[in-house]
């Protein structure tokens, strides 16, 4: 009951914490040019593992410090930023429009398509996703491109299993009867009437895929296998870090708290749409 | 009854291992780049390419390369690795174990987190306590494994440094032992010293790996628990004079735990899948590591063998959760 009163009293305060971080990422990662203190290629070995500001050594022009080549880690992270929202944006999308296609037509349908897309998505689950992943990339050669694609190959399962299952309890509703009473085609049916009761479920899961097209690109990156290796990406800057931890520590952090940050964002979007939407919840 | 269910698994489940080995074998030989150009020094010639291809049967159609390989492996044999040419299956098998030890340290921590968390919860329902709990088994959730891993290299091997960070054991240690599984040998020989350096090695992974699972298994079992507590059987062993705990522990977890039985299995799998990245991070010697720079070297025979055994896991852990839910649950016994 509490919660529910809660709820009407509006927006929750974490849900603006984690629209604010997000738009300030994004809009940090867009203007990039522009806010970036420095070039986020620069390399200087006199400014080697320069400390974050508030340490004795710092360098007023480097806020979070350089990496062991000198480089600015902030304008890293906020250039490194582009490719972590241009991945999630259209991984994510990529994957919820197959995803969210197949299960549709899986859970409407029934039958042989219905067999057929299960069967599939089984085989999909047996894979580990992670090593799934760096093979795609493997296979398809790194680049923005190839981590997409990579992404959204794996990761439609996700939308298809979740729309499936609503899907198949929508076509039992009495609306879809009626409407087939009304004399309307399957087609028409799936498309007009289940798929808007559906799509509070994609938007909740789109969020949700955003942030883990976020972390599956850093993993990506880590292993060297993202895109091309100039380019600074979240996943590129932590694997830095990783090697030079107990001399530069926070090349390691920073990165670290961007990520969890915009994870846990996309996450609470995620969680607030789905609860916002869930009859049985509201 | 259990018995067709059992068999029509098993069938889906050959249908699954089949499928994993064909996509593995189209995804892997689409890639460009030839592996044997890896393996052979600059300079060689045409003809040595040539026969290197033929060696790894690589200068027939793919279709033909399939159903070789298939009956390779219906007879064990995975083939070569192309990058550290020893045999596929003795290679995986040296570090399967590895691997199999730390996703069984991480379930346990993560059923034991999990579970005490729930128990704690539920008994303190609609505390401040219940809130807690709620929140850090939201975080837990939300941060997957890899950041979890990072999060405790930083805390635990720079800023309080008491666990290892890398590698599996240390070593400079005299290792007596005869199987790859380290950890349990290490119990049965009494070597306790062994032990708690493997321990220290794989705690941190473990964890990385257990807390997105002890966070679902905390929220689940929780709800299952409060559920279960408002029925009358268990307000009369309240009434009986049990203490909440007792009740908790001898009349609803039996009944609360089944649906999270299921869900544990299949989130299991995910666990083990986990382990490929935080084996990398912790330079963990296991299957995951390996598959890692299988890929990067393109060593197609044990890309192929290491996905397979992967996949043959996860099948064979959802078909025995199937059927220990179909064992425990009464409904299904009897129907």
């Amino acid at each position: 009951m509490d919660e529910g009163r809660a709820r009407r009293r509006g927006v929750p305060p974490r849900l603006w914490l984690a629209g604010g971080w997000l738009l300030l990422a994004l809009l940090a990662a867009i203007f990039a040019p522009l806010v970036a203190p420095q070039d986020p290629l620069a390399q200087d070995l006199m400014l080697e593992r320069l400390p974050p500001f508030w340490m004795a050594g710092a360098d007023p022009g480097y806020w979070l410090g350089t990496d062991s080549l000198g480089r600015d880690l902030l304008s890293r992270l906020i250039f490194g930023g582009r490719i972590a929202f241009i991945v999630a944006f259209a991984a994510a999308i990529a994957a919820c429009l197959v995803g969210s296609a197949l299960g549709l037509i899986a859970g409407y349908f029934g039958g042989w398509a219905d067999r057929i897309i299960s069967r599939i998505v089984d085989v999909w689950m047996a894979f580990p996703p992670v090593l799934f992943a760096i093979l795609l990339v493997a296979v398809l050669g790194t680049g923005l491109s190839s981590v997409i694609l990579a992404i959204a190959i794996i990761d439609w399962t996700r939308f298809c299993r979740v729309i499936r299952a609503e899907t198949m309890g929508q076509s039992r509703m009495d609306y879809v009867e009626n409407a087939r009473i009304a004399g309307y085609g399957r087609i028409g049916i799936m498309l007009r009437e289940v798929l808007p009761n559906v799509v509070p479920s994609i938007v909740a899961l789109l969020s949700l895929e955003m942030g883990i097209a976020v972390i599956v690109e850093a993993i990506l990156s880590f292993v060297n296998l993202s895109i091309s290796t100039d380019d600074p990406t979240w996943g590129g800057i932590i694997a830095e870090g990783r090697l030079s931890i107990h001399q530069a520590w926070w090349v390691l952090v920073f990165p670290l708290v961007t990520l969890i940050l915009t994870v846990l964002s996309f996450s609470q979007f995620g969680e607030a749409l789905k609860t916002r939407f869930d009859p049985v919840l509201r | 009854m259990l018995l067709q269910r059992f068999l029509i698994r098993l069938l889906t489940m050959l249908i699954t291992l089949f499928g994993v080995a064909v996509v593995v074998f189209v995804v892997i030989r689409v890639a460009p780049g030839d592996p044997i150009a890896m393996m052979l020094p600059p300079g060689a010639t045409d003809a040595d390419i040539a026969r290197l291809r033929a060696l790894y049967g690589l200068d027939k159609t793919i279709v033909q390369q399939f159903f070789i390989w298939l009956s390779g492996v219906a007879r064990g044999d995975f083939g070569t690795s192309i990058s550290l040419r020893q045999d596929v299956l003795g290679l995986v098998f040296n570090r399967l174990p590895a691997t199999l030890e730390l996703a069984i340290v991480a379930l346990v921590m993560a059923v034991a987190i999990g579970g005490t968390t729930a128990i704690i919860g539920a008994r303190e329902r609609g505390t401040a306590v219940e809130a807690g709990i709620d929140i850090a088994s939201g975080a837990a959730l939300s941060i997957p494994d890899f950041l979890w891993g990072l999060v405790l290299i930083l805390l635990f091997g720079v800023l309080v440094p008491i666990f290892d960070i890398s590698g599996r054991v240390s070593p400079q240690l005299d290792l007596p032992f005869v199987t790859q599984f380290y950890l349990f040998e290490s119990l049965l020989r009494l070597r306790l010293d062994l032990t708690w350096d493997l321990l220290k090695h794989m705690l941190m992974p473990a964890v990385a790996l257990a807390l997105p699972l002890a966070a679902i298994i905390s929220q689940l079992l929780k709800q299952s628990l409060k559920e279960v507590l408002d029925l009358d059987y268990v307000v009369l062993a309240r009434v009986k004079g049990f203490s909440e705990t007792q009740v908790i522990l001898r009349e609803a977890l039996k009944n609360a735990a089944l649906p999270t039985l299921t869900l544990v299995g299949v989130q299991f799998t995910f666990l083990i899948g986990g382990t490929v990245i935080v084996e990398r991070l912790f330079s963990y010697e296991g299957l995951g590591n390996m598959a890692i720079d299988a890929v990067i070297n393109r060593d197609l025979p044990l890309i192929q063998g290491i996905v397979l055994v992967f996949a043959l896991l996860f099948v064979l852990i959802n078909l025995s959760v199937d059927m220990m839910y179909a064992l425990l649950n009464p409904r299904l016994r009897h129907g």
